[in-house]
């Protein structure tokens, strides 16, 4: 019953903050927010978990009733953990506290329904990472997207209309095809089962249960259903060429939007991405490895090629989630141990590292009021506390060992180079994506170097001083976890491995 | 318990609502002093809900139901009560009481505001009349009896010309379309030799040669049906109606007798015209619905994008919705099992749609009381000033659109899911891409309300009034949107059970 607690306590401090005054509704919001995050520490002390939670594993903390039945098929509220879950949920759970005290600086109107929102946002984000109910977990999935169309088109910068309305279409339309692709497989799977629930229908997929309908045969009708489903989650990763919304929506969100947009939100993409395509598809994934291998590498290159030629900090923060996004993939689809469980310890680890980004962009620009590279230089000199943790944490992009950047991109070249068997050329694809570490570390450097390092010069008319502490507190935080998971990656990576065992057995590579 | 009741206990909640209606009129009369606008909702408002309460006791007691000895007929077999009368008794009980709440605070001045809410309870007395017709005869008076006094609802507001205007046109295309239906019933008499839907059946069954004439019939009937639940061809009323009347009215309308239409053309098309009998004399009315629900969800869908009033944007929005409701007809198929998931999908939608439409135009209605003009962009920055209200409006309108966090987006799912069990992969396709159409014009409310500024710094001052009772029935129909998606297990189990009966 714990996740069903979290999950209700959460929305019932999102009502408590929708109603409380602007004055205190921030501080409230923290106060509420750490009682998801204890409670998520309890659910990893307590963790007893074997196997991937769809392939027949044990599932932790599950619970399943009854919800309604659709055409003889039985919809649930149906919940539960496994070792890919559980690392995304503390993850969640760990970032919202801190992106609601990084909004106690930005944020000055409207604060209780902003604080709200944020709450209502959390809820949805764990219900989507817990639900094991195809139906339970669409309605999470699609509700995370209201809150976030309001908290852009709100509280956002000049263009924060367009930016709003471009992400919520765009992951609108992503969903339906997502939809249409996903119940393709359901009607396919006939009456051979008896419910959503994504185990059952995970392994009656492994069975060969799957059918044809409408004459559509049935390896064809698993193609569209895979090629449907990769389309609609490859929109919210975001991969190159579906990526246009996220710049815009990002450069226009508030600080803690944009930590909670890269921290958790693109994980959305790429964890439905295992749990559905890679998990669900295996053989259509291992036959469509190529062309997935080459848009994992496009989008790792020309994202970081994209993010050199950006003038606005926060732009080329958002580019080079879209190269590190690119790696998730490939790892991914090289179907090793290492190369799925690295995937999916580098969602964590992305997220930890651009929540960190975001965050420190948006401290110096609330003493700046500016991002642009050229407006600004030696903000070292005024802000030495911040500006240093923004150093580090661009090293941990860049992949400094100890840190959990490192931790996931080198699993993931591991599980990937040697993985001939799956994707053919693997050394060739891994070899090109990891020159993109280069460019990340040229882009990097170079903005760091303008705006952070020599004689202080400002364009704007601002005092700029030490940054307040809460402001830097989070940002301190953030990068103790970062070391934390990068010194012992084993924290997580010892149930992911586990997690995703079966996923990479499931695939029988047939050449 | 029910057991014990006599047998026309059965028709309580239609009673309920028809002395509530006439108690009002007394007191009107013999002492017009003493009556007050809050008297006369309260009152209304209690007939209402009590009529409510009758048909969830009799739904939950199971009343009608195959369980407990099947349908009860009255009145020489020209009454049925079943599951399906009681659904729909619900949909009209629910809507009546959000919009006589809400029509307390819309009327304050109004100086006989008595006779609204008379009117109101005795246009649902003919809707709840409507749900259990058996006879083609009581179909006809029940639907006279729902129309006449929503014409006068209309023009409710004499001295608006909009209001007049639009009364005036709404019973011109309402006697047309009524004398096509009664001529269509006179047509399946003369072929039939009855009335009483049962028997109806049998003499569609043993036709003679006069398969022309009752072909004929039954299509001057769907045109009734047409005008009744506002679809194409007899739709050109309804934006009208909609705009110029007072909003509480159009959406007693667009949500109740909207439903009216449509448990008459489900009971009188099943029960009637029964699918295979009719295919096997040669008339296919399932194809004529077909073409009408996707002629009608595109002309409405489309219709609402270009306009430029919020109302009358709603006014095309349930357009629109009579399309997707016109499903449950329209995917049917001579014995197929999944004819009842498919109408009682149709059936929740409906319900759901009462909250979710309903909530919408008193939304309207509050924007009306407050001053603010009828436009998108006279709607601009409302969250600012009356966050609540607005939420609740923003519910109402994701739900329209079908967006999965609310009842709006599993009753459609239903519907969509039991055309394509049935072989209508094509009318689920139409509907589905007409959804997301309509996610465009919905989502431009929300996007006025919170995140466009006001034209002018004091557009919204004139936001001061607070009406208590409007704000209450919005709130409270948003309430019922989301809590339907948690409950939507109930509703779709008692619609399908009672679609099901219809086969």
């Amino acid at each position: 019953m714990i996740l069903e607690a979290l999950i209700a306590f959460t929305f019932a401090s999102a009502l408590v903050v929708l109603l409380a005054p602007n004055e205190w509704a921030g501080r409230l919001a923290f106060a509420l927010s750490l009682v998801p995050f204890v409670g998520s520490l309890y659910l990893w002390s307590q963790f007893e978990a074997g196997g991937n939670a769809l392939t027949g594993g044990t599932i932790a903390f599950e619970t399943r009733i009854e919800w309604l039945e659709v055409g003889g098929r039985s919809v649930s509220w149906f919940v539960g953990l496994d070792g890919i879950s559980l690392p995304l949920v503390v993850l969640t759970t760990f970032l919202v506290p801190l992106a609601i005290v990084s909004a106690w600086t930005p944020i000055d109107t409207r604060q209780s329904q902003f604080y709200g929102l944020m709450l209502f946002m959390q809820a949805n984000l764990i219900g989507v990472f817990t639900a094991l109910d195809f139906f339970l977990w669409f309605v999470f999935w699609e509700a995370v997207l209201v809150p976030m169309y309001f908290l852009i088109g709100i509280w956002g910068g000049p263009r924060r209309k367009y930016a709003a309305i471009k992400f919520f279409v765009y992951t609108n339309a992503a969903s339906l095809v997502m939809f249409i692709g996903f119940m393709a497989l359901v009607f396919g799977l006939g009456d051979s089962v008896s419910s959503f629930a994504l185990p059952e229908i995970t392994q009656a997929i492994a069975a060969g249960e799957l059918g044809s309908w409408f004459g559509i045969a049935p390896g064809t009708l698993a193609m569209i259903a895979f090629l449907a489903m990769f389309f609609g989650f490859a929109v919210k990763v975001p991969v190159v060429p579906v990526h246009t919304w996220l710049p815009d929506a990002h450069v226009e969100a508030p600080t803690p939007v944009s930590v909670m947009l890269a921290g958790v939100l693109l994980k959305m993409g790429t964890y439905a991405l295992l749990r559905f395509n890679f998990t669900m598809l295996p053989e259509q994934a291992s036959a469509l490895a190529v062309p997935i291998a080459v848009i994992a590498v496009i989008s790792v290159i020309y994202g970081a090629m994209l993010a050199l030629a950006q003038q606005d900090l926060k732009r080329i923060v958002a580019y080079s989630s879209v190269s590190s996004m690119g790696y998730v993939i490939l790892g991914l689809v090289v179907f090793t141990e290492y190369g799925v469980g690295g995937a999916t310890f580098q969602m964590v680890a992305h997220g930890l590292i651009s929540g960190l980004m975001f965050m420190a962009v948006g401290v110096v620009y609330n003493a700046t009021h500016t991002r642009m590279v050229g407006d600004m230089a030696g903000m070292a000199d005024r802000m030495p506390v911040a500006v240093g943790i923004l150093v580090a944490g661009a090293f941990a992009y860049m992949g400094l060992p100890l840190m959990a950047g490192f931790a996931g991109e080198f699993f993931i070249f591991v599980g990937a180079f040697g993985a001939d068997a799956a994707l053919p050329y693997a050394p060739v694809f891994t070899a090109l994506a990891m020159f993109g570490i280069v460019i990340v570390a040229g882009y990097l450097l170079s903005a760091m170097q303008k705006t952070l390092f020599g004689p202080f010069r400002l364009e704007t008319d601002y005092e700029v001083g030490r940054a307040p502490v809460h402001d830097v507190a989070p940002l301190a935080v953030l990068l103790a976890a970062i070391i934390v998971l990068g010194v012992a990656p084993d924290l997580f990576f010892e149930m992911i491995r586990d997690a995703v065992g079966p996923v990479v057995e499931g695939v029988t590579v047939d050449g | 318990m029910v057991e014990q009741l006599p047998e026309w206990a059965a028709l309580a909640p239609a009673l309920t609502l028809a002395f509530t209606g006439l108690a009002l009129l007394l007191v009107d009369t013999i002492r017009p002093e003493a009556r007050s606008n809050t008297s006369m909702a309260v009152t209304s408002a209690l007939g209402a809900l009590a009529s409510l309460g009758f048909t969830v006791w009799f739904v939950v007691a199971g009343t009608g139901h195959a369980d407990t000895g099947g349908a009860i007929y009255l009145f020489a077999d020209a009454i049925k009560v079943d599951t399906m009368a009681l659904f729909f008794t619900a949909i009209f009980a629910s809507v009546t009481a959000l919009v006589v709440v809400a029509a307390h605070d819309y009327f304050h001045d109004h100086e006989s505001p008595a006779e609204f809410y008379s009117l109101v309870m005795f246009a649902a007395t003919g809707m709840s009349l409507l749900a259990v017709a058996n006879s083609l005869a009581i179909v006809f008076v029940a639907l006279e009896m729902a129309s006449l006094p929503s014409y006068a609802l209309v023009a409710f507001l004499k001295r608006d010309r909009g209001s007049v205007e639009a009364g005036l046109k709404y019973f011109l295309v309402g006697a047309v379309s009524s004398a096509i239906f009664v001529f269509g019933i006179s047509l399946v008499y003369a072929a039939t030799g009855s009335l009483i839907l049962g028997d109806v059946a049998e003499g569609i069954a043993n036709l003679d040669g006069l398969t022309g004439v009752a072909g004929l019939g039954i299509v001057m009937m769907i045109g009734g049906v047409a005008f009744k639940t506002a679809s194409v061809p007899f739709h050109f009323w309804a934006p009208e109606a909609y705009e110029g009347a007072p909003a509480p009215v159009s959406a007693f309308l667009s949500s109740a007798s909207k439903a009216a239409g449509f448990v008459v053309a489900f009971r009188v098309f099943t029960e009637a015209f029964p699918v295979g009998a009719s295919l096997s004399a040669g008339i296919d009315w399932v194809l004529a619905f077909g073409i009408l629900a996707v002629v009608t969800m595109t002309l409405g869908n489309f219709a609402a994008v270009v306009q430029p009033n919020v109302k009358r944007m709603l006014a095309y929005s349930s357009v629109g919705h009579a399309g997707y409701a016109l499903i449950g007809l329209a995917a049917l198929s001579a014995g197929s099992a999944g004819n009842s998931s498919v109408m009682g999908a149709a059936m929740a939608h409906l319900l759901v749609y009462g909250f979710m439409n309903t909530g919408a135009f008193l939304f309207v209605a509050m924007a009306e009381r407050w001053g603010v003009g009828r436009t998108f962009e006279d709607y601009a920055g409302l969250a600012k000033r009356a966050p609540i209200a607005c939420t609740a409006m923003a519910v109402f309108m994701f739900s329209l659109a079908g967006l999965p966090p609310f009842a709006g987006f599993f009753s459609k799912y239903f519907l969509f899911m039991g055309a394509i069990d049935n072989g209508f992969v094509w009318l689920a396709a139409i509907g589905a891409i007409n959804s997301v159409i309509s996610l465009y014009y919905y989502s431009r409310v929300v996007k006025a309300m919170f995140l466009d500024d006001p034209s002018t710094p004091t557009a919204l001052d004139t936001l001061d009034v607070k009406p208590t009772a409007l704000y209450a029935a919005v709130v409270f129909a948003a309430v019922g949107t989301v809590l339907l998606l948690p409950g939507f297990g109930p509703v779709i189990e008692t619609a399908e059970a009672a679609a099901s009966a219809l086969f």
